[in-house]
């Protein structure tokens, strides 16, 4: 299988804060990872260094083939091939859904403003709100906003996505709406990073799990042994917290 | 509904109202007559002053005033009224300054202009305001065409310029030139680049620890020295470099603070989509930013429009330039207050306007969000 994103021993600092101790971690195409752990243990610090949200110091990222360095080019052409979802939607409050939408086709793979926004009209379709295109954001339902976040990274054509826990702001009555939208993608064939802690969807799409704790990787197997064989002990006392919440 | 029409209850309403907040306690009674008072007398003596008993053109004898012995105050004890005369003789002056007589229908057409040209950057929902943004870019030439000449105009040097005139050119081109270079002072001062971060900050910084007449004399000793020898620039365009530049501290301060409330998932969402710097800055930063900036930087407009007369000290005629000219006309002298009050007049308006337009943005953007 091709390896689209492979980290070797990366490591982070926030200061003197050691956010990030020797991250190794690969992903073919196609795969779907979910990765959980408690708060703060470094799960949107790692993804947010696969789009160079963030730069970590020490180690190797590579995303199709090309590392991530200061190179600006590098970084530019990774971002543009890998989409990433917010816990916070980060929707632009000033411009309507279909703008935030065809607002990178356009600026970005300089497509013709009508052709933008007829991709932007696809996947809003996909996502189900085509009727929500003159908006505004404020407008919307959190569900809603989430759905038009998904479908803005989706219109850039990217081949891996990132998601940093796309539901939990939202009220539960507008988690499912979200989740079937990604469950579709990753039918779809997607390659997808997903940092969440809806054991559900985990179990229904994951084809690895990812455990992390105080910037490490603490345990990586297939759902099937994750949930029913975990091997270390924090992965256990996690689990039955979230399990039984 | 229809008893909230009737005039008895109107009255009533005001009554109510009135007990409820001029009147609710003994001091307070007393605090709104001691006031009432204040406003009765200074408002009768002020109007008396200004117009019951002021002269226009003639004076209580109905001969027309030419130099100030024919105000009637100068004429008999009794008599208080101003004498406005000053102002009618001079309006010439204070509306254009030097400028030909026989020329100043060109200043009056980039009068009639000047608020269309605003109109458009002022009002976002304004019905094809498109066009009327075309015209704001077209305007400065424009302007520049009719006020100074060109082909098949007479060219009128800025030596000539003054009262309103410059007050005017000073105030509006000194915030229009000010206006871009402030956003990028302001984005460079949170660059990460370090010399381009610390020449902002050191210029802010700088500008804004001087007071503008240091910056009037500086830009009036020091241009020369940056020109060619031989080229002398004018009075005019000095004070203006000086007025641009202190404006575009201010600004970028106010910019700074609209930039500084956005969050940075915004930028962390553009980035992500592939937009580089200047389109994330441009597309989805300054729109935003400006947005909530626009309220404090009226603000430091109208600091800037009150401190144009400061240009006075540099030799050049602005508005209250123009007016203590007049008063140091011997046929003229002494008619201080006349002079100072329609001077202020003429400040408040602009001011006033302003200050009105910041409030109604203020309030136009609580609702819009
Ligand atoms: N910009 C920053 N500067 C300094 N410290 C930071 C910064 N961003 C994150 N941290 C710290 O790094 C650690 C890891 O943060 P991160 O956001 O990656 O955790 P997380 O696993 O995503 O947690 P959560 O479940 O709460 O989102 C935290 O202790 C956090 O306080
Ligand atoms: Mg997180």
């Amino acid at each position: 299988m091709e390896q689209v994103i492979q980290l070797e021993k990366v490591n982070k600092w926030f200061d003197d804060f050691h956010v990030l101790k020797d991250i190794d971690l690969k992903v073919e195409r196609g795969q779907k990872i979910v990765i959980c752990g408690p708060s703060g243990s470094g799960k949107s610090t790692m993804i947010r260094c696969i789009n160079r949200l963030e730069a970590h110091q020490k180690g190797h990222i590579v995303v199709h083939g090309t590392e991530l360095t200061n190179d600006l080019k590098n970084i530019d052409m990774i971002r543009k091939n890998v989409g990433m979802v917010f816990q916070q939607f980060n929707l632009f409050p000033h411009l309507s859904v279909i703008d935030n939408i065809s607002l990178a086709p356009i600026w970005v793979k300089k497509l013709p403003k009508k052709e933008a926004e007829n991709i932007a009209m696809t996947y809003l379709e996909k996502v189900k709100i085509p009727e929500q295109a003159q908006k505004f954001p404020g407008q919307l339902s959190g569900g809603q906003q989430q759905r038009v976040a998904i479908a803005r990274s989706l219109a850039m054509n990217p081949d891996i996505m990132l998601f940093d826990e796309p539901t939990s702001a939202l009220d539960p009555e507008m988690i499912k709406e979200v989740l079937d939208v990604m469950i579709q993608l990753a039918e779809e064939g997607m390659t997808m990073l997903v940092v969440t802690h809806e054991m559900g969807f985990a179990k229904t799409v994951a084809d690895q799990m990812i455990f992390m704790d105080e910037g490490k990787i603490v345990e990586q197997a297939t759902p099937d042994e994750f949930f029913n064989n975990p091997k270390s002990d924090r992965t256990k006392l996690f689990l039955s917290q979230i399990l039984n919440h | 509904m229809i008893n909230d029409m009737s005039p008895y209850l109107n009255s009533n309403k005001i009554f109510i109202w009135s007990k409820k907040n001029l009147f609710s306690s003994w001091i307070n009674s007393i605090m709104t007559i001691i006031a009432l008072i204040f406003i009765y007398k200074v408002g009768t003596f002020f109007l008396n002053w200004a117009i019951f008993e002021a002269d226009f053109i003639t004076n209580f004898r109905g001969e027309i005033i030419t130099d100030r012995t024919f105000c009637s105050k100068n004429i008999e004890v009794g008599q208080h009224g101003a004498c406005w005369s000053i102002i009618f003789v001079r309006f010439h002056q204070f509306m254009y300054g030097f400028y030909p007589v026989e020329e100043a229908w060109r200043v009056n057409v980039i009068y009639a202009l000047l608020p269309l040209a605003l109109i458009g950057i002022l009002f976002d929902k304004l019905p094809f305001r498109k066009i009327f943004i075309y015209f704001t870019f077209a305007f400065p030439f424009i302007a520049y065409f009719m006020l100074y000449g060109g082909p098949g105009l007479s060219v009128v040097a800025t030596n000539k310029w003054g009262g309103l005139l410059v007050t005017l050119f000073l105030g509006v081109t000194g915030i229009a030139l000010a206006f871009p270079l402030s956003i990028f002072l302001a984005l460079g001062r949170r660059s990460n680049m370090p010399i381009v971060k610390s020449i902002c900050v050191v210029f802010i910084e700088f500008i804004r620890g001087v007071p503008l007449i240091t910056l009037l004399f500086t830009a009036n000793v020091m241009l020369p020295l940056f020109l060619p020898e031989g080229v002398k620039p004018d009075n005019l365009l000095r004070a203006l470099v000086a007025v641009t530049l202190f404006q575009s501290a201010y600004m970028a301060e106010a910019i700074r603070g609209g930039l500084q409330a956005i969050p940075r998932g915004q930028i962390e969402a553009a980035q992500s989509l592939g937009l580089n710097y200047w389109q994330t800055t441009r597309k989805i930063i300054l729109p935003q930013a400006l947005k909530i900036a626009i309220p404090p930087i009226v603000n430091t407009c109208i600091g800037l429009f009150k401190d144009t007369s400061l240009v006075l000290i540099i030799g050049l005629f602005d508005l209250l330039g123009i007016g203590r000219a007049a008063l140091s006309d011997i046929t003229w002298t002494k008619l201080y207050y006349e002079v100072y009050v329609f001077v202020s007049l003429i400040f408040f308006i602009f001011c006033f306007g302003m200050s009105r337009y910041s409030l109604y943005l203020e309030k136009k953007l609580k609702t819009d969000n």
